[in-house]
């Protein structure tokens, strides 16, 4: 289950409060993978679903501002907005996060960029929610994203 | 214990697998069932103290005890493992997904700041 692997995303599932730690190195300074984070035509380019169209209402990061960003796919559309609650060049980026589909509930995220040395960054990207049930359903969630391209062959695989 | 009792079963899941010692047992029951003695023989800990992690396992439903009285071999539940571990690999895919992509942009980024900059300008208000 674990990954040996210096670039695979690693997650963290704390048992005793209900948040999700993702892990993982870029091959870029922290400013650089800091832009990618904080430029909407940037993160346009990554944040959303492969084969589907992200489009960026508004992307104002800066601390005390906000976003909204849509995912497109298959006629759908899914919402997701939050604010910016702190963010500090190169070093961290706080905000929250909700899905429209469910609009009760709200993560906080914390995205923390640290320097590693010859041009290298890691990124530790935390959610943290109110319930467990929560976490659950956000861990679980996966469809939306359509992010279904490694997903098929999984399924195929433990389908045997 | 009444926290374990009251969160959902994923939730007692990844609180069962959040000892080492339970992760190496629940890996080596994947390869096949085991006693308890059998199971508490590579640590150095009491059997007591097994029999505990065991109870922990088999309230996530992660394992199950035969009624065999002799031996009670302690058997892998693998359902509930592999959907646990589903979730976790799907999550994990999306991020890593994702995150090549942020490979493949970072590459592509000149190092020179020749791009817009919206951060750097904090004073400029709201017009962007």
């Amino acid at each position: 289950m674990t990954t040996t692997s210096t670039h695979e995303t690693e997650i963290t599932v704390d048992p005793d409060v209900p948040l999700v730690r993702i892990t993982r190195e870029f091959d870029a300074p922290p400013d650089k993978v800091f832009r990618a984070h904080t430029d909407p035509e940037l993160v346009a380019q990554w944040l959303g679903p492969r084969r589907h169209e992200m489009r960026v209402d508004h992307y104002d990061c800066r601390t005390g501002g906000s976003y909204r960003y849509v995912h497109l796919s298959d006629g759908n559309e899914f919402g997701f907005y939050g604010c910016f609650h702190e963010v500090r060049a190169s070093e961290r980026i706080v905000q929250t996060f909700t899905f429209e589909g469910l609009p009760d509930g709200v993560a906080l995220e914390r995205l923390v960029f640290e320097n590693l040395g010859n041009g290298r960054t890691r990124l530790t990207a935390t959610s943290l929610v109110d319930t467990f049930e929560g976490r659950d359903a956000f861990v679980a969630s996966g469809m939306e994203d359509g992010v279904r391209e490694g997903y098929d062959r999984l399924d195929e695989l433990l389908a045997g | 214990m009444a926290k374990t009792e009251a969160a959902d079963p994923l939730s007692r899941v990844f609180s069962a697998l959040s000892d080492p010692i339970r992760r190496d047992m629940v890996s080596r029951l994947a390869g096949a069932d085991a006693t308890v003695n059998e199971l508490a023989e590579p640590y150095r800990v009491t059997v007591q103290a097994v029999s505990k992690h065991l109870k922990v396992l088999e309230g996530a439903g992660l394992v199950s005890r035969s009624r065999d009285a002799q031996r009670r071999p302690v058997h892998l539940e693998a359902d509930v493992f592999d959907l646990m571990t589903k979730w976790i690999e799907r999550y994990r895919r999306q991020a890593e997904d994702r995150y090549r992509r942020l490979d493949d942009l970072l590459e592509s980024m000149s190092d020179d700041v020749e791009q817009t900059h919206p951060t750097s300008h904090p004073a400029t208000g709201a017009q962007t």
